[in-house]
């Protein structure tokens, strides 16, 4: 407990030693967030929408994005490169095993992208006057069962990658499509059927739609939730598969 | 008494065999070196030992320990220096040591020991701006915090300028006189003969010889070797007849004369005899690299 505590504070200590990847991944979600609560029009009620606005959608797209700047960036560049440097090698020279450096990492991943999520909240509830979530057991939930689903895909592309770059390099890549179907670009509510009903069958799709139900006050609808439990069943399953220390 | 025993150890990988039946033991206290060429198994070797690789079959014992069954209990009495292992870019020494200190039950002291390592000025330096010799020192004190019994140095001076590998020798001899075991492997002779109580050999996946550096020298037999430029013509009759010479050959204005027993006494009173000047005479001590030669058929670096 006492070395993944320190390797915890470690990592940390080191994530913040990179002002491009602090600022991509930790400052990026609530500017985000921000620019789109000041374009007016974006506060008015939409027809349809049972009096949401869009600032009320994008909120949970935006919570979902930082889960996904870390989990498709950060994760696995960084633990590609320590593979590729030979530093989980290392570490099993010594009496703690590397799976240690996996588990800080995740901290490190989850403790930042719940900070995130808490900043991003209040500047919506704050600044935008969007509710927060009615039913935070369900939030909760939703938020969890999405970070496991996108830190399994980050772990697979670990897994998979030769080097930290291509890593890096594969994460990014994975990135745009996933912020596409979780509705970045076009809401999952202006989406065609064809579109959402895709969105519905990715993870982050899966994910935006759980978090917006449960801040309505709903639980996530089961097929979100299939969805994101098969996602991280089967990345997970084969990121353990092809998962190496070396 | 002896520290790492390892007996018979095969490795395959695919088709290739990489090690054929490896042998040897440590005593504790000594400076065991393994010496090959690129290729003989020397890594894989070391790997078993630390536990980094299953061999197919044999066994290691290292401090009474099963490297394959022991993982936990083992890093606290081997410590382990591992060719091209690295830090994070942005760590700096001392949060390394600290880091690394804080893995074992009864950790050295590390500023202590950055200090014998000369590191002490870098403390706050992170890995990525430390020079090549000073990573490797870094190197050797991770693998020196956990207080082990034996430390394993994989090609430690690979990659160093020849001031640096002289200044690293003298830290392991310091090593070593604080009690630490020490196994390196190396592919440098003079490395080799300079630091090592006893070499074992590798070929091939084979230990071919185990011995002192000057046990293996003086196996290597008709290996003194006396060159000259003759300042008139001579027969190589007349030295080849002499009963301590091996061979004469020619080689460019010199004459390569080998041989054993008393062979310049013989050599130049012959010369003598026949009113030849030997200009330029030098006498060649037998190193490491001709017993090398000897017992691989090659050189080291071919």
């Amino acid at each position: 407990m006492s070395a993944l505590y320190r390797l915890t504070v470690s990592e940390t200590r080191l994530f913040f030693r990179e002002p491009m990847s602090v600022f991509f991944v930790l400052a990026i979600p609530p500017a985000l967030l921000v620019i789109l609560g000041l374009v007016p029009s974006f506060g008015d009620p939409i027809e349809g929408l049972g009096g949401l606005r869009i600032i009320d959608l994008y909120t949970p797209i935006v919570v979902a994005m930082g889960i996904t700047l870390f989990a498709l960036t950060s994760l696995p560049q960084q633990f590609a490169t320590y593979r590729e440097k030979g530093i989980l090698r290392r570490m099993r020279t010594t009496p703690v095993r590397p799976a240690a450096m996996l588990g800080a990492q995740l901290l490190l991943a989850s403790i930042l992208s719940v900070v995130t999520t808490v900043v991003v909240l209040a500047i919506a509830r704050l600044g935008f006057d969007v509710g927060l979530p009615q039913q935070p057991l369900s939030y909760l939930a939703a938020y969890l069962l999405s970070a496991l689903a996108m830190f399994a895909i980050g772990l697979l592309v670990a897994s998979l990658s030769p080097t930290g770059k291509t890593a890096g390099a594969v994460g990014t890549v994975l990135l745009f499509p996933s912020l596409f179907f979780a509705g970045l670009w076009i809401p999952r509510d202006s989406m065609n059927d064809v579109l959402r009903t895709i969105s519905d069958f990715t993870p982050l799709g899966a994910s935006v739609q759980s978090l917006q139900d449960a801040a309505a006050g709903d639980w996530p609808q089961l097929l979100h939730v299939a969805v994101m439990l098969g996602w991280v069943i089967i990345a997970g399953g084969l990121a353990a598969r092809y998962f190496r220390w070396e | 008494m002896a520290i790492i025993e390892v007996d018979n150890l095969v490795k395959r990988y695919g088709d290739h065999l990489v090690l054929n039946g490896v042998s040897f033991t440590v005593e504790q206290g000594e400076i065991f070196g393994i010496l090959g060429p690129n290729g003989a198994g020397k890594t894989t070797t070391v790997e078993c030992i630390e536990g980094l690789r299953t061999p197919d079959s044999g066994t290691v014992e290292v401090c009474g320990l099963d490297p394959q069954r022991d993982t936990t209990q083992l890093p606290e009495s081997l410590g382990a220096q591992l060719q091209e292992s690295e830090l994070p870019d942005k760590l700096t020494v001392g949060e390394a040591m600290e880091l690394h200190a804080s893995f074992y039950r009864a950790p050295a002291d590390w500023r202590e020991l950055i200090e014998v390592l000369n590191l002490t000025g870098k403390i706050g330096t992170q890995f990525r701006r430390l020079s090549g010799g000073q990573k490797q020192r870094l190197s050797i004190a991770l693998a020196l915090v956990g207080n082990p019994r034996v430390a394993v140095l994989d090609e430690l001076t690979t990659g160093l300028d020849p001031q640096a590998r002289r200044d690293t020798w003298d830290l392991i001899e310091s090593i070593r006189d604080r009690g630490t075991t020490i196994l390196m492997v190396t592919h440098f002779m003079e490395e080799a003969e300079r630091l090592c109580d006893r070499i074992a050999v590798i070929d091939s996946g084979r230990v071919v010889a185990l011995d002192t550096p000057a046990g293996l020298i003086s196996a290597v037999d008709e290996r003194q070797r006396i060159r000259f430029r003759p300042s008139a013509p001579l027969d190589h009759a007349v030295l080849a007849g002499l009963p301590e010479v091996h061979t004469v050959e020619r080689s460019g204005v010199q004459l390569v004369v080998t041989g054993t027993g008393n062979l310049l006494h013989a050599v130049t009173s012959v010369l003598a005899r026949h009113h030849v000047v030997a200009g330029d005479l030098r006498v060649e001590q037998t190193s490491l690299d001709d017993a090398f030669v000897a017992l691989t058929g090659r050189s080291i670096n071919s």
